[in-house]
């Protein structure tokens, strides 16, 4: 059974998994699954009152931070307990042909250090992809009021018009990067 | 009312957070590969992943509603709705800023978390220049366009 538990998850079996966290946090918890809005949190116990928008008492959001901080606990039980035997994503041929080309041949790992990580943050590509990447994040999942769990799935199972709005432009700047930026950054052919 | 939220509430946010946190590394939802895959269009595994997450939340949502089951607190079982109006442009230009920023970093808020909880450390690096985009949002946001 830990054996099978250690592979990695199929969609079928995660996927309906996260579409169960919704409901039982309003359930248990009563509150709207979205993980961003910690982000917000987090500004604000920093920095209180500095902008309008930080301007509240960080602490209603104590809940988040707790469900964050069970994020990072979960992280670290699927990596040690659960971890699983091979250390490569089984991502398509296709990809992984695409992906040779922009000179990512290394895929051990669920992404390629070459690229992100502490030796990288020497190199151009590897800041603008880790601190770049981090900023964008960051601050168009606060512009959007939103991020994948407050819009992809909260959202869309509210069938909330906004939502739908913030997942074509999530994927609309994903296709940006994928497209145009990492070929630019990483250079063809590599 | 303090604003602070009960200890029950919290530790009960902190477990399902836990699993929520299993969930993302298992299912590979934190990986760079898996994003670079769906952003190409070349696999089925992310999209079979949130298509499979929004219809099971929706159904189970729908019967709860049906059963007259109310949540913690006792609140109706109604999730947060997010106003609109205008062109709604915040939505879809705060989006499409995120995109880029998923695109090259390969994990959305959730996962940054996750990787860092897997040993990942310099995702803690990718963690506090998302703080730093949201602490520039809130000075920023009285010139950002909105609705």
């Amino acid at each position: 059974m830990l054996d099978l538990l250690r592979q990695p998850w199929p969609w079928y079996v995660a996927g309906p998994l996260i579409g169960l966290v919704v409901p039982v946090l309003l359930l248990f918890a009563g509150k709207s699954f979205g993980v961003s809005t910690s982000f917000r949190d987090l500004c604000a116990a920093a920095t209180p009152g500095r902008f309008d928008y930080l301007d509240y008492d960080w602490r209603t959001g104590s809940w988040r931070l707790a469900f964050v901080a069970g994020i990072i606990l979960g992280g670290l039980i699927a990596a040690t307990a659960l971890a699983a035997p091979d250390p490569v994503v089984a991502i398509s041929e296709a990809t992984r042909a695409d992906l040779a080309d922009l000179g990512i041949d290394d895929r051990t790992g669920l992404f390629p250090s070459d690229l992100i990580g502490w030796g990288a943050l020497v190199t151009l590509p590897g800041v603008l992809t880790l601190i770049g990447g981090g900023f964008l994040v960051g601050f168009g999942a606060r512009w959007a009021d939103g991020c994948t769990s407050g819009h992809a799935i909260t959202g869309l199972i509210g069938r909330q018009l906004p939502s739908l709005l913030a997942v074509l432009g999530f994927f609309g700047g994903g296709i940006i990067s994928t497209f145009l930026i990492l070929p630019a950054l990483l250079g063809g052919g590599g | 009312m303090s604003a602070s939220t009960s200890p029950r509430i919290v530790v009960r946010s902190l477990a399902i957070g836990l699993g929520f946190g299993i969930l993302l590394v298992k299912s590979e939802a934190v990986s760079w590969f898996r994003i670079q895959e769906m952003f190409r269009f070349q696999g089925f595994h992310m999209y079979g992943l949130l298509g499979s997450a929004v219809a099971v939340g929706m159904v189970s949502l729908f019967a709860l509603e049906r059963l007259g089951v109310h949540g913690a607190g006792g609140g109706v079982m109604a999730l947060d709705r997010k106003p609109t109006g205008g062109w709604n442009r915040h939505y879809w230009m705060g989006g499409v800023v995120f995109g880029v920023g998923w695109g090259l970093l390969g994990a959305c808020p959730g996962p940054i978390y996750a990787l860092i909880g897997t040993g990942a450390s310099v995702f803690i690096v990718a963690l506090l220049s998302a703080l730093l985009g949201a602490w520039t949002y809130a000075a920023l946001r009285p010139r950002l366009p909105h609705f």
